[in-house]
């Protein structure tokens, strides 16, 4: 398929391969480019100027740049495995079957129904968004469709899964060289001569960074890009240095914390499978080198959005790097040297400069006289008013500029084009400077914000820095790199630096780099808008915007920033942050210094959530934890629940059982005959050492200095603050042995609250914890039928049932298995809690199972455990507390000792505010219709027909159907609750639901009296 | 992320450390009755300094071992890195110290054991 590229020029560049042909889709039309175009440069070849609506007045907009800091054409990529939104144009490679579509536009780009915004754009001024959300509310309601529909960038699909691969990869360094531009190279260069480990890494595919657009200069007598050339090559033999193309470096932390991110694929029509999409590194390096160059300011003016309007060293770019020349017919807008290379380069392709205007009264170089000797019309202070032109720039209106009074003094000249270059000075690229909080100051000369290069970590060179001359480029590389090797050799053997580097001759500088800054050309003529001169592309502000903030008393940069939304969008400003700084300075009458900046933030550019996350996401995301019984559980049909990390076994349904069936299934055995829970998840603990029994009576309310060794405790164990913060049975092995139970889910965070008390309050306290809660597996066998079974289950001689009273421990053997029975009770019915290493946890289990079954031994889950457990009274922590909630809101008074000294605790239960009347207190609630169980979390009211809103007594924290008692069962906080025993409660509910009945009643449903547990 | 040099495994990522908050906050004891504003002085009362900080930090997924450090939360430098139950050698640290308004708190002098004067 032969196609014309009608902005394609002659074969010249060395950074495409016009060999090989390119075939993709944009908007759903095809299109040819080579390999080597982004998209970009492939659009324009084709003359497709108009790539995108902008954001708030889909307005629309063409390319305007040729790297990161686009802000106009942001592209969405759909592939097979997921579809990208926000992709800079500039940025995407092309490759055989790439598709790409503009956003932003409804329902197409030349048609935009929602361009209607930008005739009203007093519908959307600064801090437009902070008005509407304000007041009054019923503005919101009218505005809230179509901001709806307008509001946000991009599209991502909500339904497919993202299924391509990410992966994170750590490295160290001694030293990171962030740009591979002529400083970026020699600096790199340098430091790798003397051994250090180097990586350098642009975020373009190539090395060579702006000498692949100006190839003008000699490096040694030979053209810049021979020298660069030689230099890449070098880099890439050495084994001490890695070279990444295609990675943003973008963030820059403390202490030299780097990442970036290294598009691995995307570029690749058929990617290797085993290649991950993007690589996201994590970098400690010894030294960072920021040699990120810099990005060119556009002109404020009114127009200066149109499609054709780019910056000039871009355009200069395209011609360069990608044989495209975007325009033919040019103007040259400028305050500096720089673009009349541009005016040349454009000549040079067979473009007809119509004509340059500088907005600088006389100014004088090698470059501008080369430029007058070619016969081409130049107009010293001159300013462009405006543009004009439908979906393209087709003439502008030029003027004699007065740069004091900053306005037009007369003869408007109106002329036409198909191209305007501006060029507004350079920002040095400062922000991963910026990130790490480095000062930047205001460098009158060049019209920048350099870096303050001070800090030990990292350092700004070449045009980073401010330095935008060859020579010096050159110089300042070289010195800086000597130096950094230097300090790194001292402290390292590793290194050696080279007596005297190689220091290469570039030619003396031909350009004068002196810009005069003009912030925004502003006008008094009737047909030229500050509402359409933008300052920030992206986010749709203007100079008007600006104004407009200051006179609504907006005056901070930050705070004008974020009224006007100045540099918010993707692109963070790139392009637009001085230059709206320069107009607020102005319009506030102050120096840029005295008006300040903003500070850049990471990530330099966007960056996919995708790299973030890495292999972190589905099973890999969190570890799950299972016990050793889980085959049983699984292959026996059991449903589970997550408790923190852990999948427990929730209920076991039958064929046929519905949720509530099997529970009371279950329930029911085990008060009537027997059941079994795997139990292992409880949280265990060793605790050990002479001051053991010292450090238990400290962290637990009641006494455990006087617990018999082989008998068992309840705890609780409160914060500093009073309230219950876990609870378990501790059982004494030996005088200086205890072995503690916790909560499931609090056994990480109680055996770190007990470290921290060991080390950092109580040093004193020989003691050492152990975490053994993987080392046991625990079968609990609980109800009438438990002695029963366990005789059953143990040969003669092992046989230890008899004379084992309540709450005591004894060691045995079932079917050779070594086992720590405990005889404690979670359910009310007698129990026993079977321990053996954890390994052995299926074959105990297993056993008792077959034992059990001419026992009807059932097993149940963490359901019915609750049932079992809430018939009781039992509080689980977590669920009747929430932090705010102590031993006598429980009710519990019985354990917070009165004789001890002192307890973590102690002192708070004793404030004024603990004791309180009207806190909230444990109950139980009975409803009045027995089959209607109360959702858990409900509120109680004394009158539900009350006038909204009413008084809250408290709420629910457990619920549940009770099929031994044959009614619903509660429990709750209610404000003074103790005292309100016998009253009834309501329960409102929603969607119209009667409010349900409740009486209080004492917390313990089941067995008053405990005989059944003790047996 | 900081580079934090742990006394006893070296130098490690930020992220394998969790940080405790304020250091040298003293446990009053029960044994010393103090009012319920004193005793919230320790309870809930904490310094967030602009500039040098001492505070406590855990090697949580490491040794675990927990130790003492003296950062500036501006530069986020760290200025020293000391030995639970100890006080800072530094010039800058030392002055953190002894600066500190709960050096005269009555909770703080409610740490030690304190025999009751006779009346
Ligand atoms: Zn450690």
């Amino acid at each position: 398929m032969k196609q014309k590229q009608p902005h394609r020029l002659p074969a010249n560049s060395q950074c495409i391969t016009r060999e090989k042909t390119v075939q993709f889709t944009f908007d759903g039309k095809k299109y040819i480019g080579y390999e080597g175009d982004s998209l970009a440069s492939a659009l324009l070849a084709n003359g497709v100027s108009l790539v995108g609506r902008s954001f708030k007045y889909h307005r629309p907009r063409g390319i305007l740049s040729c790297g990161s800091e686009e802000p106009n054409a942001l592209i969405r990529v759909i592939r097979a495995s997921s579809a990208e939104p926000n992709l800079r144009a500039t940025q995407i490679e092309i490759y055989d079957g790439l598709i790409a579509e503009s956003q932003n536009r409804f329902p197409n780009l030349k048609l935009d129904f929602l361009s209607i915004n930008s005739l009203f754009s007093s519908l959307f001024p600064a801090g437009f968004y902070y008005k509407t959300f304000m007041w009054p509310a019923s503005l919101w309601m009218f505005y809230e469709k179509i901001i709806r529909r307008a509001a946000g960038l991009g599209k991502v699909s909500t339904t497919d899964k993202d299924t391509d691969r990410y992966e994170h990869k750590y490295a160290h360094c001694d030293v990171l060289v962030v740009g591979a531009g002529v400083a970026g190279l020699q600096a790199a260069y340098i430091a790798a001569t003397s051994g250090a480990r180097v990586i350098i890494a642009d975020e373009n595919r190539q090395f060579g960074g702006w000498l692949l657009t100006d190839n003008d200069f000699n490096i040694n007598n030979k053209p810049a890009l021979i020298w660069a050339n030689n230099i890449i090559n070098k880099l890439h033999l050495m084994p001490n240095v890695t070279c990444l193309v295609r990675t943003t470096i973008f963030a820059n932390m403390d202490d030299n914390f780097i990442v970036m991110a290294e598009r691995v694929t995307e570029h690749l029509s058929q990617p290797d499978a085993h290649l991950p999409k993007q690589r996201l590194w994590k970098l400690r390096t010894a030294k960072t080198i920021l040699a990120t160059g810099a990005i060119e300011r556009p002109l404020t003016f009114s127009g200066n959005d149109l499609p054709g309007i780019m910056l000039a060293a871009a355009i200069r770019s395209y011609i360069h790097r990608y044989d495209v020349l975007p325009g033919t017919r040019a103007i040259i807008f400028t305050n500096n040297d720089d673009a009349y290379y541009t005016a040349l380069a454009i000549h040079q392709a067979g473009g007809f400069i119509r004509c340059i205007v500088d907005l600088r009264d006389n100014p004088k170089s090698f470059i501008i006289t080369q430029i007058r000797n070619l016969g081409i019309d130049i107009r010293f202070g001159h300013a462009v008013i405006a543009a004009h032109g439908v979906r393209h720039i087709a003439s502008v209106n030029i003027a004699k500029y007065d740069s004091k009074a900053a306005q037009p003094i007369s003869n408007i000249d109106h002329i036409d084009c198909n191209l305007l270059a501006m060029s507004g000075g350079l920002n040095p690229v400062v922000h991963l400077h910026s990130q790490r909080k480095g000062n930047l100051i205001w460098d009158e000369r060049t019209a920048c914000y350099r870096p303050e290069n001070k800090s030990d970590d990292w350092v700004a060179i070449g045009a980073a820095n401010g330095t935008f001359q060859l020579a010096r480029i050159l110089s300042e590389a070289t010195k800086i790199a000597t130096s950094i090797i230097s300090k790194l050799a001292k402290n390292n053997q590793r290194l050696e630096m080279q007596q005297t580097p190689e220091m290469p001759v570039s030619d003396e500088a031909k350009q004068n780099w002196a810009p005069l800054p003009v912030w925004s050309i502003e006008s008094a003529q009737s047909y030229i808008s500050d509402k359409t001169a933008f300052v920030d592309f992206q986010n749709d502000s203007t100079v008007a915007d600006i104004k407009l903030a200051v006179r609504e008393g907006y005056h901070s940069v930050e705070h004008v920033k974020r009224y006007t939304t100045t540099g918010m969008a993707t692109d963070q400003g790139k392009t637009s942050n001085i230059n709206a700084i320069g107009i607020l300075a102005n319009t506030l009458n102050k120096s840029i210094t005295q008006t300040g900046t903003t500070t850049f933030r990471l990530p330099y550019t966007p960056t996919s959530l995708g790299a973030i996350a890495g292999r972190g996401i589905g099973s890999l995301f969190d570890p799950i934890r299972t016990t050793r019984m889980h085959s049983w559980h699984h292959s026996n049909d059991a449903k589970f629940e997550h408790v923190g990390q852990w999948m427990r076994a929730w209920y076991y349904p039958r064929e046929g059982e519905s949720f509530q069936q099997t529970i009371n299934r279950e329930v029911h055995a085990t008060r009537h005959y027997a059941g079994l829970l795997d139990a292992s998840t409880l949280g265990k603990i060793d605790v050990k050492g002479p001051d053991a029994a010292e450090f238990l009576n400290r962290v637990y309310t009641n006494n455990f200095a006087t617990l018999p060794i082989g008998k068992c405790r309840y705890g609780l164990m409160l914060k500093e603050d009073g309230m219950v913060f876990d609870d378990g049975v501790t059982t004494r092995l030996a005088e200086d042995h205890f072995y503690m139970t916790t909560t499931s889910g609090g056994a990480a965070g109680v055996l770190a609250w007990l470290e921290e008390l060991l080390q950092t309050e109580w040093s004193d306290l020989n003691v050492y914890l152990t975490s053994v809660t993987e080392q046991w597996s625990v079968a609990s066998l609980s109800g009438p039928n438990a002695k029963a079974i366990l005789k059953a289950s143990m040969s003669e001689d092992t046989d230890i049932t008899d004379d084992f009273p309540f709450m005591t421990m004894k060691d045995s053997f079932i079917a050779g298995l070594p086992v720590r029975i405990f005889r404690i009770s979670f359910t009310g019915e007698m129990s026993f809690e079977l321990n053996v290493p954890a390994r052995y946890g299926l074959a105990l289990w297993s056993h008792l199972m077959r034992v059990g079954k001419s026992f009807n031994l059932t097993a149940y889950g963490t359901e019915a455990m609750h049932v079992l457990r809430a018939e009781k009274g039992f509080i689980i922590v977590g669920q009747e507390t929430d932090g705010t909630v102590t031993p006598y809101d429980l009710d519990m008074s019985w354990i917070v000792s009165k004789k001890k000294a002192d307890f973590i605790g102690k002192r708070a239960l004793a404030r004024a505010s603990m004791n309180e009347p009207h806190r909230k207190q444990l109950v139980g609630l009975i409803t009045k219709d027995p089959d209607m169980v109360i959702p858990e979390g409900a509120h109680a009211v004394i009158d539900p027909n009350k006038e909204l809103p009413m008084a809250m007594l408290g709420h629910v924290t457990s619920s549940y159907y009770s099929p031994n008692l044959k009614h619903s069962i509660a429990m709750g906080l209610l404000k003074d609750g103790l005292n309100r025993k016998g009253q009834t409660v309501f329960f409102p509910m929603l969607d119209g639901q009667a409010p349900i009945e409740a009486k209080i009643v004492d917390p313990i449903f089941f067995d008053k009296q405990g005989d059944r547990l003790r047996g | 992320m900081l580079k934090i040099e742990c006394p006893f495994c070296g130098n490690r990522n930020e992220t394998e450390f969790s940080c405790g908050g304020e250091a040298h906050i003293a446990r009053p004891l029960a044994e010393n009755k103090i009012t319920d504003l004193a005793f919230s002085e320790y309870l809930f009362m904490r310094d967030n300094p602009k500039g040098v900080f001492l505070e406590r930090w855990c090697h949580t997924s490491g040794c675990r071992r927990w130790f003492n450090m003296a950062r500036d939360t501006v530069s986020h430098e760290i200025i020293e890195i000391y030995a639970m139950g100890q006080k800072p050698k530094t010039a800058i640290g030392k002055k953190a110290f002894l600066s500190n308004w709960r050096r005269k708190s009555k909770a703080e002098t409610a740490s030690t054991p304190i025999k009751r004067t006779a009346k």
